[in-house]
C-alpha cells in the first residue's frame, strides 16, 4: 500500500464537531477500501491567503493515509462532491512523519516566544523584525 | 540567513564577493516541508514571489523542491499567490 499526506479544507460556517464526523466518515470510507488513517491532526479554523469559493478562513484538517490507491481515489471522488469541503491535497510521500507536523510545532514555539514580540511592538514579520525606535 | 564562507581559490581582494553556500546542504539542514509556511515565506518577495535561487544561493535541487513545495502551499491557502 502507499503512503499519503492528505489535507482539505471544510467551510468556515461548519463547526469543529461536523469536520470531526467528516473524517470519521472518510475514514469509513478508506477502510472499506483497505486503507487505514495512520494520523489525524485538526489545525483549526485559519484564515487563508486568498478567498477560495468566497470563504476567508477555513477548518484545516490533515490526515495521514496508508491505502491503495483505487480507496484514495474513491475518497477524493466523494469529497469533490461533498459541499462543505472547499479544496483537498493529496501527496504521496516516501514515509509519513511521526508526531505534530511542522504547522503544530509553530504554534508551540509562538507561545514561547510570546513577550519576545511585545518588544517590537506589534506582531513580527516572517522576515524580519519591524524598524521601530 | 546562508552561512558564508571567504573564497579561497582567490587572493583577497577589497570587493570580494563571499561565496554563500546552500541553505538546504549539509548537516542540520532544515528540510523542505510545503506545511512550513514559516520556513518557506524566507524565500518568496514582499509581493508572494519565489525568490531566484542566484540571490538566496539555495542548489538548483533545492530550489525545485522548494519552488514545488511553496506551490503546494500556496494551493491549500496556507501561502498567497499575490499580495495586493
Amino acid at each position: 500500500m502507499a503512503l499519503y499526506e492528505h489535507i482539505f479544507l471544510a467551510r468556515q460556517d461548519v463547526s469543529a464537531q461536523q469536520v470531526e464526523d467528516l473524517v470519521n466518515n472518510l475514514t469509513q470510507v478508506l477502510a472499506s477500501g483497505g486503507g487505514k488513517v495512520t494520523k489525524n491532526e485538526y489545525w483549526g479554523l485559519k484564515s487563508l491567503s486568498y478567498r477560495i469559493k468566497k470563504n476567508r478562513k477555513a477548518h484545516y484538517t490533515l490526515l495521514n493515509i496508508d491505502a491503495p490507491s483505487s480507496a484514495v481515489a474513491e475518497m477524493e471522488r466523494q469529497m469533490s462532491i461533498n459541499e462543505d469541503i472547499l479544496r483537498y491535497m493529496t501527496v504521496r510521500v516516501d514515509e509519513l512523519e511521526e508526531g505534530p507536523s511542522a504547522m503544530m510545532q509553530k504554534r508551540d514555539e509562538r507561545s514561547d516566544r510570546g513577550d519576545r514580540n511585545d518588544r517590537f511592538g506589534g506582531p513580527s514579520g516572517d522576515r524580519r523584525p519591524p524598524r521601530r525606535a | 540567513m546562508a552561512i558564508r564562507d571567504l573564497t579561497t581559490t582567490q587572493a583577497r581582494r577589497p570587493f570580494q564577493r563571499r561565496r554563500k553556500t546552500c541553505p538546504f546542504s549539509g548537516p542540520n539542514a532544515p528540510k523542505i516541508d510545503y506545511k512550513d509556511v514559516r520556513l518557506l515565506s524566507r524565500y518568496v518577495s514582499e509581493r508572494g514571489k519565489i525568490v531566484p535561487s542566484r540571490i538566496t544561493a539555495v542548489s538548483a535541487k533545492k530550489q525545485r523542491e522548494l519552488a514545488r513545495a511553496i506551490k503546494r502551499a500556496r494551493f491549500i491557502g496556507i501561502m498567497p499567490y499575490a499580495v495586493q
